[in-house]
């Protein structure tokens, strides 16, 4: 009997315990900068377009091949009189939410910063009646990080803590 | 006396019995997943158990050959999503093996307290199972998961993934952890060490559960041997034997810890190794956070794209629930040849019907649970 009561006695300190359990729907808990939910890609607010040339860099990389990528010449090239240095633009494209499984490749492939793991609740929150709905296309896929709602975070494989202060101290100096 | 013998023998040669197939799974939630098995039973004892595996299975060894050595990594997760830290290490290490990569000391150290706070989420995770298997439902359920919580919010916040986490690579990890980390797990390793507490007055000395798990599913050393068990249901048996000491890798040779070894072999013994496993864990995890030295975490010329020599190598490291091995035959080029993963759970699974044999079917579940199987892993 003697264990009995000690297991008793153990459940009842628990019971007086703060809870630990988080009340979902209506609280989200902060989530942290390096969450990765699925990847979005990144619009270029300076000159008002995709950062993404459609390279298909992340396409071949991808193990799951969830990418279809697409690429124009950009109508908005310096030659052509438009104010953007891309001499190819992405025309299409789509992910599909469905196969994708989150390894950061192409987040890490990418040469121009232009793909990135979405880090805040909207990437987890992806719930869809049809399967059809999970294949993201273009405008979607750029719809978060246009209207300013995602503060992404985009690795440098490799990169120390040290190293990363570093840059940031030089950012400083130069921006003062 | 005598006649009263042979009447109940005459008895049961009247009324003859007949063995009933009893069918557990696929979808049964004390199979842990989908693992089917259909025993034999004669009234209340089980007479036969056949296993029937391969529910789970995705190829992930031959999707291996087809993809170059980072994209394997997330494949080498989902072969083992309760401890996928460990299973991304065996699976890293062999690539280093073969590409003959030096791995930086910063990075090794962050490798090894990730492991092993895999492996105090993974036991967690057993030990929340087992209880619900012996009938002990909710109570340490909740509490293990309580603590897995706090475990994986961790893993989220250095990885940023819960369960998948794709964060080591070939040469070190991926990023550096952040920048609060050892402070973190200095908080997490407490609110573990309170776990395992709560659990160890709960479950360790309670009557019921002892009368439950004491002397039921034993295995002798020898046949644990022969059958090919590994990790703490090996130990259990009275087994010495960790790769983590006996084959020193990573670091695991300047940290000072115990390896935990079991008397009876019982589903007792199984479960307890595990309670004391967990706190050498936290002995291991306090060592490492005092070594952790500011460093580089890849090694300065690392190629974009990896490739290795022509070879061939077995790596093993010491997973939760075992002898987690990868064996890889490189022909050159960015890709194995083939990556074959040595199971730590389908080998402690063949002991399943010399465990179960002549016990009570109410026992079958938990000698099932208690030899900690997780199906991903047995059919990849």
């Amino acid at each position: 009997m003697r264990g009995i009561a000690k297991s008793m006695a153990r459940t009842f300190a628990v019971f007086l315990r703060k809870p630990v359990t988080r009340d979902y729907p209506s609280y989200h808990k902060p989530i942290p900068e390096r969450d990765r939910a699925f990847p979005l890609l990144l619009w270029d607010e300076d000159i008002h377009e995709p950062f993404c040339t459609g390279c298909h860099a992340c396409e071949r990389a991808c193990p799951v091949e969830c990418m279809t990528v697409l690429m124009k010449d950009n109508p908005n090239h310096k030659t052509l009189d438009g104010t953007s240095s891309r001499r190819k633009i992405i025309d299409k494209f789509w992910i599909d939410y469905a196969r994708c499984m989150r390894c950061n490749i192409c987040v890490e492939v990418c040469n121009f910063d232009a793909i990135a793991m979405n880090n805040t609740w909207e990437g987890h929150e992806t719930s869809v009646y049809d399967r059809q709905d999970l294949v993201m296309d273009l405008q979607q896929l750029l719809s978060q990080s246009r209207t300013g709602n995602i503060n992404e975070w985009v690795p440098v494989l490799g990169q120390t803590n040290e190293t990363i202060s570093e840059a940031d101290a030089e950012d400083s100096e130069v921006s003062n | 006396m005598v006649e009263v013998l042979s009447q109940t023998s005459d008895r049961s040669a009247e009324f003859e019995t007949q063995d009933l197939l009893l069918n557990v799974g696929p979808q049964h939630p004390s199979t842990h997943g989908v693992f089917r098995m259909v025993m034999t039973v004669d009234g209340e004892v089980v007479r036969d158990v056949i296993p029937y595996i391969g529910y789970l299975h995705r190829g992930a060894e031959k999707l291996c050959e087809t993809m170059d050595f980072r994209q394997g990594i997330g494949f080498m997760d989902r072969t083992e999503y309760l401890a996928a830290f460990n299973a991304e290490l065996s699976y890293v290490m062999a690539v280093e093996a073969l590409a003959d990569l030096e791995v930086p000391e910063r990075a090794q150290w962050i490798r090894m307290i990730l492991s092993e706070l895999n492996r105090l989420s993974s036991h967690f995770m057993f030990l929340g199972a087992f209880g619900v298997d012996t009938g002990v439902f909710g109570t340490p359920f909740i509490y293990a998961w309580r603590e897995r919580e706090a475990l994986i919010d961790l893993f989220e916040e250095v990885s940023g993934d819960r369960m998948m986490y794709a964060y080591f690579r070939p040469g070190g990890v991926a990023w550096d952890v952040p920048v609060n980390f050892v402070d973190r797990v200095k908080e997490v390793l407490i609110s573990s060490a309170q776990g395992i507490d709560d659990f160890d007055s709960l479950l360790s000395e309670n009557e019921i559960f002892l009368a439950r798990t004491q002397g039921v599913g034993s295995i002798s050393a020898e046949r644990a041997i022969a059958l090919g068990m590994s990790g703490p249901s090996l130990r259990a048996s009275g087994v010495d034997m960790d790769i983590r000491r006996d084959e020193p890798y990573l670091k695991y040779d300047q940290v000072e810890w115990d390896v935990i070894t079991g008397e009876h072999g019982d589903v007792f013994d199984r479960y307890y190794c595990r309670v004391l496993e967990m706190r050498e864990s936290i002995k291991i995890i306090s060592q490492c956070l005092d070594r952790l030295a500011p460093g580089p975490i890849l090694p300065e010329k690392m190629p974009r794209m990896l490739r290795t020599p022509p070879g061939e190598v077995y790596l093993r490291t010491e997973a939760p629930r075992g002898e987690y091995g990868v064996y890889m035959v490189s022909k050159g080029g960015n890709r194995p040849y083939r990556c074959k993963v040595r199971s730590s759970c389908l080998s402690n699974l063949q002991a399943l019907h010399e465990l179960t044999v002549g016990e009570y079917v109410a026992d079958a579940i938990i000698i099932l649970g208690s030899i900690d199987i997780v199906l991903s892993e047995v059919d990849r």
